[in-house]
């Protein structure tokens, strides 16, 4: 199967790695990998701060980016950037054709575990991992593309692995795009809640489908001094990880 | 007297007051938790809730899109009953009309049940300069009157309190024993309410639902004084949005399921009181005089399109405010308007100026969690979305409600380098030159410093994935 990655802007630029254990991943998953180098950002953070028509050309962009590809599919890391492209639809209300194109778009797009579970029936991982682990369920992938249970099964596929439930997985991590900085103090508040559950539930890491709400927690936890570590997903998945 | 709203323009600085409060911070979450996990368990002994959901909406979608139609009925009906039905398009002419039918009896004296809508008025207020004095009893508006303040939450207006803060409050008012048991502070207000009314010829309340059909009202409580306020005193006068309406009696049925379970965890409200017309009608109890008083201030704007239509679904029962995790940590006053939380946050900038409200929208993480509870389904986050845009963007028809030029330019600059990977490569590298040489003077100014707050910045790969790429291929 030819799929199209997509790797986010935040991938791209401050977590690499996860980039790479995405391809490994897919590749194990017999996948046929396209990069586009013309990818930058899918205009997420315009259309939450109240700028949707900057993020017109950027949706334009992804869109004939992955039409050139002839890929079947196009898979991300990220559940909130899957969900930004499953809404892009929305920026054409006025324009149909290219809400046809972004339709056509947004149908093909997925999120990385889903597409692993779903599509690929991943039943073996090259990864491996030493430790406790607890899973947060990232609100876009949780409530906008209803992925709840992908993420936790693909853990178990991880030889070494501990999988304990958090008694708060659903609460948000405090992130919310410029919502972090906008309210800083607020933000810090709300992932010390969240922290507070991966605490009592005792594990060594949070492992999470969104880049963004892992640095989110991950630059807080550094900031604490803490030895808890939020990892992404397909890093555990595809190993190579100390 | 009536407590004053913190400025709604600051609610940043209001959130970090709240959030530098232990022992509010501490009620709040126990409360929060406490009606999450009460509305989980009733959900969990219900059958058919999703059925429900979208039932209710439905019949909502319905009457919003006849909503001039069904208004109409109401008024034919409840006039047939004897009820006599008033049209406010403010807050102010509301109020007005109450007044003008309180000074009409010569009465200075009213008690009131619960209602939010008269929160949203500032109907106490505006009796307090008529020299009309209005008693809140229910116990937690009660409490908040006697405190000086506003509601904290829409349903639990005073969950903010702690049981001794709540001792001291009733201390002052009845002289109740401020240790006393919580039987005996309940057993204190009770006594001094009930003073209140047997003494008040003017009744005021707000209704759950307003049904068509019969011109009647619904309003639903757990303490009976609401029922209280509404048949003893001899004038009663109910202030109900334009939006409360429903088709026929029979709609209730599915909404009666759904609030208390959403609201307070309770299969049922203890009290139901379904009121049609004057004593000299249909009823032999009741009061002489009923008045109705149809209220849009504001809520007619929000028919115009689909989006925001949805926003006059709402049945009022808090969910999304037990649910929210800025609502969680602040609580109800950092908002600075009558209705907090997700749903405050997209109500109030609609209901007043939008540019008065700016910040409001923009009290969110979009996390979902609203959405999640809400029984009649209002996509909040789409609302949320819809309004920042109105706030920074505008519209082809409509400027920006409160245009930040600033960040127009940076959003400007943001989609220019983003629109071509040459540039967004060129921009990215320029970021990592200035991470290098002048890091630490950017980690001390904004957006950096202020994501530094709590947290370590996070810091550019010394690759991007791009360069890794060529590797991997």
């Amino acid at each position: 199967m030819k799929i199209a990655l997509y790797v986010t802007c935040l991938v791209d630029q401050l977590w690499p790695e996860v980039g790479t254990a995405t391809v490994r991943l897919l590749r194990h998953a017999g996948c046929e990998v396209q990069f586009d180098l013309s990818q930058t950002c899918c205009g997420q953070p315009a259309c939450n701060s109240g700028y949707p028509d900057h993020a017109i050309a950027l949706a334009q962009n992804v869109i004939t980016s992955f039409e050139r590809s002839g890929a079947e599919a196009l898979v991300l890391p990220s559940g909130s950037c899957t969900a930004q492209i499953r809404h892009y639809p929305q920026l054409f209300l006025h324009d149909e054709a290219w809400r046809q194109r972004a339709l056509a778009l947004s149908m093909r797009t997925f999120e990385l575990g889903w597409f692993l579970v779903h599509r690929c029936k991943l039943d073996s991982v090259p990864g491996s991992f030493r430790g406790t682990v607890g899973w947060h369920d990232s609100c876009h992938g949780l409530r906008d593309l209803g992925n709840k249970h992908e993420g936790p099964s693909l853990l178990r596929l991880v030889p070494g692995l501990e999988l304990r439930e958090l008694d708060n997985a659903e609460d948000c991590c405090g992130f919310g795009g410029t919502f972090a900085v906008k309210l800083p103090d607020l933000s810090v508040a709300i992932a010390d809640r969240k922290l507070e559950g991966i605490v009592r539930a005792g594990v060594d890491a949070v492992i999470g489908s969104d880049v963004s709400c892992l640095m989110h927690l991950r630059t807080r936890l550094l900031h604490q001094r803490s030895k808890i570590r939020a990892l992404h997903l397909a890093e555990v998945l595809a190993g190579g990880m100390s | 007297m009536s407590g004053d709203h913190l400025p709604m323009e600051q609610f940043e600085r209001n959130a970090n007051a709240a959030l530098a409060d232990q022992t509010q911070r501490a009620a709040l979450h126990s409360a929060t938790q406490l009606f999450s996990q009460r509305r989980r368990n009733a959900l969990a002994r219900a059958e058919g809730f999703e059925d429900w959901r979208n039932q209710a909406r439905a019949i909502k979608d319905h009457t919003l899109l006849y909503l001039d139609h069904y208004l109409a009925e109401f008024e034919r009906n409840a006039t047939a009953r004897g009820t006599v039905v008033h049209w406010a398009e403010s807050g102010e002419d509301a109020a007005r009309i109450v007044i003008e039918l309180a000074n009409k009896h010569g009465i200075d004296r009213a008690v009131k049940s619960k209602s939010m809508t008269t929160e949203e008025i500032g109907l106490n207020k505006a009796l307090e300069r008529a020299g009309i004095g209005a008693v809140e009893t229910d116990l937690g508006e009660w409490i908040i009157q006697l405190a000086g303040e506003v509601p904290f939450h829409i349903v639990v207006p005073a969950i903010h309190k702690t049981r001794a803060q709540v001792g001291a409050i009733l201390h002052d008012a009845t002289g109740v024993d401020a240790n006393a048991s919580a039987a005996d502070l309940t057993a204190s207000a009770r006594m001094a309410l009930r003073a209140e009314f047997a003494a008040a010829n003017l009744g005021i309340s707000g209704a759950n639902f307003a049904i068509a059909e019969t011109g009647s009202f619904l309003i639903l409580e757990n303490e009976g004084n609401a029922r209280l306020c509404t048949t003893l005193p001899r004038v009663h006068v109910a202030i109900v949005g334009i939006e409360k309406m429903l088709p026929a009696v029979a709609d209730l049925a599915v909404f009666l399921r759904l609030l208390p379970r959403s609201g307070t965890g309770q299969d049922l409200t203890t009290y139901q009181s379904l009121l049609t017309g004057t004593k000299s009608s249909a009823n032999r109890d009741g009061p002489d005089e009923v008045h109705v008083v149809l209220l849009d201030n504001g809520r007619s704007h929000m028919l115009d399109q689909a989006v925001t239509r949805q926003s006059l679904a709402c049945i009022r029962c808090g969910a999304c405010l037990n649910a929210c995790p800025v609502y969680q940590q602040v609580g109800g006053h950092a908002y600075g308007s009558v209705y907090p939380g997700p749903i405050g946050a997209v109500i109030t900038p609609q209901l007043q100026d939008l540019a008065k409200a700016s910040k409001l929208p923009f009290a969110s993480t979009l996390c979902g969690a609203c959405r999640d509870v809400c029984p009649v389904k209002i996509d909040i986050p789409e609302l949320l979305l819809h309004l920042r845009a109105e706030v920074k963007q505008g519209h082809p028809t409509r400027p920006a409600a409160a245009p930040n030029r600033l960040e127009r330019m940076v959003f400007s600059a943001f989609a220019f380098c983003m629109r071509d990977a040459r540039r967004y490569v060129l921009a990215t590298r320029l970021a990592r030159l200035a991470d290098r040489y002048f890091g630490a003077l950017l980690r001390r100014l904004p957006p950096l410093s202020r994501w530094c707050r709590g947290r370590t910045a996070p810091r550019l790969a010394r690759r991007p994935f791009r360069d890794l790429w060529q590797e991997l291929r």
